[in-house]
């Protein structure tokens, strides 16, 4: 019976990714695994992902180039910078370019934190949450020089891969990410 | 030939001491290093530094804040840490790195009424000219160092996270301040000498 319930669940998902806009389906299609669970803000899904799950994301996204913004809404610094990586996700689309938001935001509290943030703000790019206490297991393999300090930044395209620890302006963000797509 | 050489051993002497450098400059102290002394603010108005603790075996400092949820998260075992460790000589320092003016939260008043409602039982202390947290290269609240004081200064032993569970205290596979600890007490080798965890970024 829970087999059922779970293969409708990911149908379901599924179906509602091909409703969605084409930049969000891409993004859960690079997701290989099944998500812990799928939580709704909205009309926007937020799938929960241990590292495992979310560590396809990490890898090279072939042709694209990929931004994953690790942030919580009760990150100061990283709620100040959200808007640069909506804006760069809008304004680069089209040149395949995606924005990943990998939340922290304690997996107890996302009815009051995440949730009404992502609702509130009408975030455009995919909201992940990141659900894995084991950090110092998985926070080497983002990054080894990461501190674990949020906010922090991975921009990955074919051939190269860079790590920020630290906060972004749009015109910094904008020059990082130019790098990555003018080779 | 022989110029080509000496070239060679200077660039390369050049790169090691550059990297060297920037690695120092970049990221406090490592394992194994002596730690500096402070003389910081506590919430009652005195002054304190490590010296003033005449028979301990070494301290637990720790950055932490009001304002960053890991950091509440971890109050209550950092109490409980202090409690375990003190009369074994290992104290906890508690020390608040964040500007204020960028973290209302985190100002000296604030620090007060928070360490009254928790009942903190270590002094809690204000890094005002935030001139302490980067040399020891504090990145993140709440960020643990584990010192032994030794006859050559304040050795650092352990430099990371308190535990491997920041949501479930009751979930800790790894308590990896205390393994530490241990180990510093009865003269072992202490296994995990470095943990990584998120945290909040300390507000400059």
């Amino acid at each position: 019976m829970k087999k059922i319930l779970l293969i409708t669940c990911f149908i379901s998902v599924m179906f509602g990714c091909k409703t969605k806009t084409d930049s969000e389906s891409d993004v859960m299609a690079s997701l290989q695994a099944t998500p812990k669970e799928v939580l709704n803000s909205g009309d926007k899904e937020i799938p929960v992902y241990d590292f495992d799950g979310l560590a396809p994301l990490l890898q090279s996204p072939g042709e694209k180039t990929r931004i994953v913004n690790f942030w919580a809404t009760w990150c100061k610094p990283c709620v100040a910078e959200l808007p640069h990586f909506e804006e760069i996700g809008k304004k680069y689309k089209d040149a395949g370019v995606e924005v990943i938001l990998v939340s922290l935001d304690f997996p107890s509290k996302t009815e009051e934190s995440l949730l009404p943030f992502v609702k509130e703000h009408n975030l455009s790019s995919q909201v992940v949450l990141l659900d894995d206490p084991r950090q110092n297991e998985w926070i080497p393999k983002v990054d080894e020089n990461w501190s674990g300090a949020i906010p922090a930044t991975v921009i990955i395209s074919q051939n190269e891969r860079s790590f920020y620890e630290k906060s972004f302006t749009f015109k910094e963000l904008e020059a990082e990410l130019l790098k990555h797509t003018d080779n | 030939m022989k110029t080509v050489k000496y070239l060679l051993i200077g660039l390369v002497v050049v790169v090691i001491t550059a990297f060297t450098v920037q690695r120092a400059f970049d990221s406090g102290y490592q394992v194994g290093d002596m730690a500096e002394d402070f003389r910081l603010k506590n919430i009652d108005g005195k002054m304190v530094s490590l010296s003033d603790y005449k028979d301990v075996k070494g301290y637990l400092v720790v950055f932490t804040c009001n304002s960053c949820p890991y950091a509440v998260a971890y109050e209550d075992r950092i109490i409980a840490l202090d409690k375990k460790y003190k009369d074994q000589g290992v104290p906890v320092i508690a020390i608040n790195p964040n500007n204020p003016s960028i973290q209302p939260k985190d100002s000296y008043e604030m620090m007060k009424t928070r360490a009254k409602e928790k009942g903190f039982t270590f002094p809690y202390l204000i890094d005002e000219d935030q001139e302490i947290f980067p040399k020891y290269g504090a990145t993140r609240t709440p960020h643990c160092f584990l010192l032994e004081k030794t006859p050559k200064g304040n050795l650092v032993r352990y430099i990371g996270a308190v535990d491997d569970n920041y949501q479930d205290a009751s979930q800790v596979n790894n308590a990896y301040v205390e393994q530490a600890i241990d180990a510093m007490l009865n003269g072992q080798e202490i296994e995990i000498k470095n943990t990584k965890a998120i945290g909040c970024s300390i507000k400059v």
